[in-house]
């Protein structure tokens, strides 16, 4: 879920200086949003506030619009979990729409000017800037999101979307009456990529005819061409989709269409009540908990970088459709919990990649490493990943 | 066979986005205005078409919405240029910001909603046909509308009385204006007339072709809308060809990934762009064209008197 190229995506459109000069004044008139709670908060009781020890301030930096209904819309209901858990020891602040650009750094900046101590960015272009802002502010604590680079005050976390992606694939696998499954693709990178073929192998695992499209729409959020790339899909003889761009333009387009689809990051419900089949949900909280109250009680240390999934809460499948048969429920049960107490390994061998060749042998676990590498697809993905996979 | 249909299908409904901001475009720079504020009333036009729509249930009601919004903000671009003589490029631009934020801000609500059940069009008897039936007939009543709004564009230009009048204003409003013509009406009128335009565009956006609501969504559609009329030499029905040429290259990017072409997708992606840039440069090669289509008033203020 890294955000790598969003905005130089957007770039790429010809005439878009114009359009670029635009997002980038949009978002400087949009920061410091303060939170509702917080100010009520401290109004009720100042006499009461006077005497407590100082709550530690908390901020997050959104890469995107809380109302974006995906990714930034789900970092933001933990941060409110965050506050209901420990409201009375902590403040929360947000900044939404920080470009992943230089004008992050001048953001975490602001940040600790007014007193932040614990500070999140939310998405993979923060890394540099929050690097160099953390050199400098030795007292302040930085989390980042889904990068590779951490220091003495900064650390990564990450969640491990590909959990999400295999239970959605067993789902689809036993709901596709063509056998072909479809995927809307952002970026190709391995993260994307991986989740890609989680999916497939969810799938394989009830139904090994499977085989999977990819189109790749090069971009995280741009809505009609999600819709046109999922219309391309269908009309290859997709009836099962899934994505990883940010909109839910994808399930959609698949409710017109009377396919199926799923949601992604947060649950989607409501965006086509009949086309949903489940979402893949990211839950963020355990992990805002668990770092906030590590900031709290002085034990916060930098490393070793935190990468969950189901089994710390960190992901689940939620809102099965009533259209899903309670058979195949049980199976996404079953891999769920098999995902819970680790007895379900998901990539490990014998596994061939879509060139034939084994890319890990029997009974071989992948670890992180080869996880955070996968620049090939798996057997039953069809064509080839973009940019040239590595022979 | 059924896939060429279907890229046909897309490739018309893909297009028809496209064309009726385009053409909105051109009826305002025709009148020597540059409005560069498409995408931003585009997006305003998304979220009012798309709350009109849930609220309602109407479709018809929900693109007079996003035609209302179009205008209403058209006419007050419209104003500040042409009556306070503000810059038309940065106010334009001004424009596109305040568009952009005030659909998000509008639309914060709207952002879990969705519409009623979609109709379904076709034509009785014609839908049936092989490969053109799918094609062409299956297609909303907006994609035929369009077609038919190019043609009445194109006579209302070069075969009426008052397309000479528009044209004479955007050529050089001061015989215009020496003539007796109302130059900053005519100018005010076509200006809201494009806003109205880009208005359905973006209403088209919202509630037939994605159709949602999430915030930035026209996604840049906008742009590419006021790239057409130059690329079009500002004639409609180069508009409404450029505007499916512009379509199809991008349907035909994912068509391609589908079929398992192997080329590279970010290569795939480029490609309407760069369709867009050979165009312009085969149609620089010859100035003269160029001169003889393009409003010669176009982006100049006008003073009445002055």
């Amino acid at each position: 879920m890294t955000r790598i190229s969003k905005r130089s995506v957007i770039k790429l459109a010809g005439w878009s200086s114009l359009a670029a000069a635009a997002a980038l004044v949009g978002c400087g008139k949009k920061e410091e949003a303060p939170t509702a709670a917080a100010p009520a908060a401290s109004a009720a009781a100042p006499a009461a506030a006077a005497s407590a020890p100082a709550k530690l301030k908390v901020a997050f930096a959104y890469v995107g619009p809380v109302g974006d209904g995906g990714w930034t819309f789900a970092h933001d209901n933990a941060r409110k979990a965050l506050e209901k858990e420990l409201g009375d020891k902590i403040e929360t602040s947000i900044v939404e729409k920080v470009p992943e650009a230089a004008d992050a750094e001048r953001v975490f900046r602001d940040m600790i000017g007014q007193g932040n101590k614990l500070i999140f960015g939310t998405t993979f272009g923060y890394m540099e800037p929050m690097l160099k802002v953390a050199a400098d502010a030795k007292d302040v604590k930085f989390e980042h999101a889904t990068g590779y680079k951490g220091a003495d005050n900064m650390r990564t976390y990450d969640s491990r979307t590909y959990e999400g992606a295999y239970m959605a694939g067993v789902i689809a696998g036993g709901m596709t009456k063509t056998n072909t499954l479809g995927v809307v693709g952002s970026i190709p990178i391995p993260e994307v990529i991986r989740n890609i073929n989680s999916f497939t192998l969810g799938a394989q695992s009830v139904n090994p005819k499977i085989k999977t499209k990819v189109v790749w729409v090069n971009e995280w959020f741009n809505p009609p061409k999600e819709t046109e790339a999922a219309q391309s899909l269908m009309n290859g003889g997709a009836d099962v989709l899934m994505q990883n761009t940010d909109s839910p333009a994808v399930l959609q387009t698949a409710e017109k269409a009377g396919k199926y689809a799923f949601g992604w990051d947060s649950d989607m419900t409501s965006y086509g009540p009949k086309a949903h089949l489940g979402s893949a949900v990211i839950n963020w909280a355990p992990y805002y908990i668990k770092a906030t109250k590590e900031a709290l009680d002085g034990s916060w240390k930098a490393g070793p970088d935190t990468w969950w999934g189901v089994k710390e809460g960190a992901i689940d499948f939620v809102s099965i459709s009533d259209k899903v048969p309670a058979e195949l429920k049980e199976k996404l049960e079953k891999a769920k919990a098999g995902l819970k107490d680790g007895s379900l390994v998901i990539w490990k061998g014998p596994l061939v990649g879509s060139d034939g060749k084994e890319v890990l042998a029997k009974d071989a676990v992948a670890d992180d490493k080869f996880m955070k590498g996968i620049t090939f697809y798996v057997k039953g993905v069809e064509g080839k990943v973009p940019s040239g996979d590595k022979k | 066979m059924e896939a060429l249909a279907h890229l046909l299908h897309d490739t018309l409904n893909a297009g028809t986005v496209l064309a009726f901001a385009a053409l909105g475009m051109l009826i305002n720079e025709r009148s020597g205005v540059v409005n560069l504020g498409a995408e931003g009333m585009m997006l305003v036009a998304a979220i009012a078409g798309f709350a009109v729509g849930v609220h309602t249930g109407s479709d018809w009601l929900a693109f007079a919405a996003g035609a209302g919004a179009g205008a209403l903000l058209a006419a007050i671009f419209g104003v500040l240029v042409i009556w306070l003589n503000t810059n038309q490029y940065a106010t334009g631009l001004a424009l596109s910001l305040f568009g952009t934020g005030f659909s998000a801000f509008a639309g914060i609500k709207y952002t879990q909603e969705k519409l009623s059940e979609r109709p379904h069009f076709e034509i009785p008897g014609l839908a049936d046909l092989p490969l053109v039936g799918p094609a062409l007939f299956k297609q909303h009543p907006m994609v035929y509308v369009a077609i038919a709004l190019t043609v009445a564009l194109a006579w209302f230009l070069y075969r009426s009385r008052a397309g000479l009048v528009l044209r004479a204003v955007g050529e050089s409003p001061e015989s215009a204006h020496a003539l007796g013509y109302p130059v900053r009406r005519i100018r005010l009128l076509a200006v809201v007339i494009g806003g109205a335009l880009c208005g359905i565009s973006g209403a088209y956006l919202s509630i037939v072709y994605t159709p949602l609501w999430v915030e930035g969504m026209v996604a840049g559609k906008g742009w590419i809308a006021l790239a057409l009329t130059t690329f079009a030499t500002w004639r409609p029905a180069r508009v409404l060809l450029g505007a499916y040429l512009f379509g199809g290259v991008t349907m035909l990017e994912l068509f391609l990934q589908n079929q398992g072409v192997e080329v590279a997708s970010q290569f795939l992606s480029m490609l309407p762009y760069v369709a867009t840039i050979l165009v312009l440069v085969l149609i620089s090669r010859n100035a003269t064209f160029i001169r003889v289509n393009m409003p010669a008033s176009i982006g100049k203020p006008f003073f009445p008197g002055g």
